[in-house]
């Protein structure tokens, strides 16, 4: 990325990190941890346990008028109409031409107040891009990018309901999954949903960037009788990998679509025109070229982002993502394939330092929690 | 961390302790350490040789995939097999159980060109 010259940025908890021995790298632009305790003690102390996140790099825009609604349902694929006050929604947005600028969530405050949360590399190219759909209608909207003002913590695993219950007035468990309610942590105003990029329960945590190391330490005591734990950014990669969840410029980029990516039931073509659809129901039709599966390792080796995927002498695809799953314990990957090679038990070769080395084709997510 | 006195350090924090014409090869504690969690070492086979600086195994750990070169040149006995499934030995004890291979030296002058236990020190930080 050329993001070389461009001073990091740090959250408001850059300090905490420090004080916890949190072990910095820079992503996306900012100064994160990427580790405390090790990555696979982290991981599987979200699997068993819980942690808590430092995500406060995620961007935050607010979409606010009498046509957010339709401003917003055009932007995205999903159908954000359906949506109840108080609920929220996983969809991406598309260029033009179908290609992926960036995946979402979209919390409905309002038919007249949107918030879309936003990965943290893309914040610039995302507002751009939003502000550039605003001038295409007639929008009666006020479009804003809070991501500076907005801290965000993630507290996930199968005690998250329980650590996060003793700093909340409101009852935890009335809150479904993607669901979301604004509400007080010991006193401090916060926007909470029940989501996450885990496989795991948990919740996301936004509020002013003033509250941050206070909420952040709240938690950690509240937590300590569950076993909490910081979690950084390594854990985060191999939590959500396991559970099949799309990194953004790995899993899903421009040059993807979301039908290849499988995330088909994130597009609903019956709801209206939105950015995109014209060029992705042409895709549609003449049949996707590729697709993106699971495997799993037969021989000895980690898939890694990039590797190529071979069939005897034809290169049939690319790995977007892989690593050792530090729960499952198994060495997984994802990629693209053509489609001709997309089904289950099919057997391909990843090359790697110029070895073929073989695997087969699994179901996804990986993982799946038991509920 | 851990440096013991009687072995000696490249630059690139692998670690060499002769014994006689053979000698044990690894990576330091500062490497696994800077590594994290190791999950993966590729090791290479018995009878193969190696000069000075080559590469001759890959260690990876969750997030990073590292080279590793020979500190000496000569050729490979004997590997710990144990890596193989054991791959969290590195980290455990990288100058024991985490050894990676047994070399014999082809020229023990190359030696003068490793680094001391108080020479390494200055790096290993």
């Amino acid at each position: 990325m050329a993001t070389a010259n461009i001073p990091l940025k740090r959250t408001f908890l850059y300090e905490e990190h420090k004080k916890l021995n949190g072990k910095i790298v820079p992503f996306a632009g900012w100064e994160m941890p990427v580790q405390f305790a090790g990555v696979l003690e982290e991981h599987n102390c979200v699997r068993e346990k819980v942690g808590i996140f430092d995500v406060s790099h995620m961007g935050e825009v607010t979409v606010k008028g009498k046509d957010a609604l339709a401003f917003v349902n055009y932007l995205v694929t999903n159908d954000v109409s359906v949506l109840s006050a108080g609920q929220v929604l996983y969809t991406p947005m598309l260029y033009d031409n179908g290609g992926i600028v960036d995946d979402l969530l979209v919390y409905r405050k309002s038919p007249e107040d949107f918030l879309l949360v936003i990965n943290a590399g893309n914040i610039p190219k995302d507002f751009e891009w939003m502000c550039g759909i605003l001038t295409r209608g007639k929008y009666d909207i006020e479009l804003k990018n809070n991501s500076d003002l907005i801290s965000e913590v993630a507290v996930q695993g199968p005690f998250a309901e329980k650590t996060l219950q003793k700093l909340f007035p409101i009852d935890l468990s009335g809150i479904g999954f993607f669901y979301f309610t604004e509400s007080e942590l010991s006193g401090k105003p916060v926007l909470i949903s029940r989501t996450g990029y885990t496989g795991e329960d948990g919740f996301e945590i936004y509020f002013n960037n003033e509250y941050a190391a206070e909420i952040w330490n709240l938690i950690l005591s509240a937590g300590s009788e569950f076993g909490i734990q910081p979690i950084g950014l390594g854990a985060r990669d191999t939590l959500r990998f396991e559970a099949r969840l799309m990194l953004y410029g790995n899993d899903i980029t421009q040059d993807t679509n979301p039908l290849e990516a499988g995330l088909k039931w994130t597009v609903k073509f019956d709801k209206g025109d939105f950015c995109g659809k014209d060029s992705l129901l042409k895709i549609q039709e003449s049949g996707l070229i590729r697709r993106l599966i699971g495997f799993e390792m037969i021989e000895r080796g980690i898939p890694r982002h990039e590797y190529k995927i071979f069939k005897g002498d034809a290169e049939i695809g690319i790995v977007t993502s892989g690593t050792f799953a530090p729960y499952l314990k198994k060495n997984l990957g994802l990629g693209y394939v053509k489609s001709e090679f997309k089904d289950k038990g099919t057997e391909i070769f990843i090359e790697i330092r110029d070895k073929q080395v073989k695997a087969v084709v699994v179901p996804t997510p990986f993982y799946k929690r038991k509920k | 961390m851990n440096f013991p006195k009687d072995l000696l350090y490249t630059k690139t924090h692998e670690f060499i302790k002769v014994e006689g014409d053979t000698c044990v090869i690894g990576i330091t504690d500062f490497a696994q350490h800077q590594l994290g969690d190791i999950v993966f070492v590729e090791l290479p086979e018995v009878g193969k040789k190696f000069t000075q600086g080559e590469k001759f195994a890959v260690v990876e750990s969750v997030k990073a995939v590292e080279d590793i070169l020979m500190p000496i040149s000569g050729e490979v006995v004997e590997i710990n097999t144990e890596l193989e499934a054991s791959p969290q030995l590195v980290n455990e004890d990288p100058y024991s159980k985490g050894w990676f291979v047994k070399i014999t030296i082809d020229n023990k002058h190359e030696l003068d060109k490793l680094l001391k236990i108080d020479a390494y020190l200055k790096i290993a930080k």
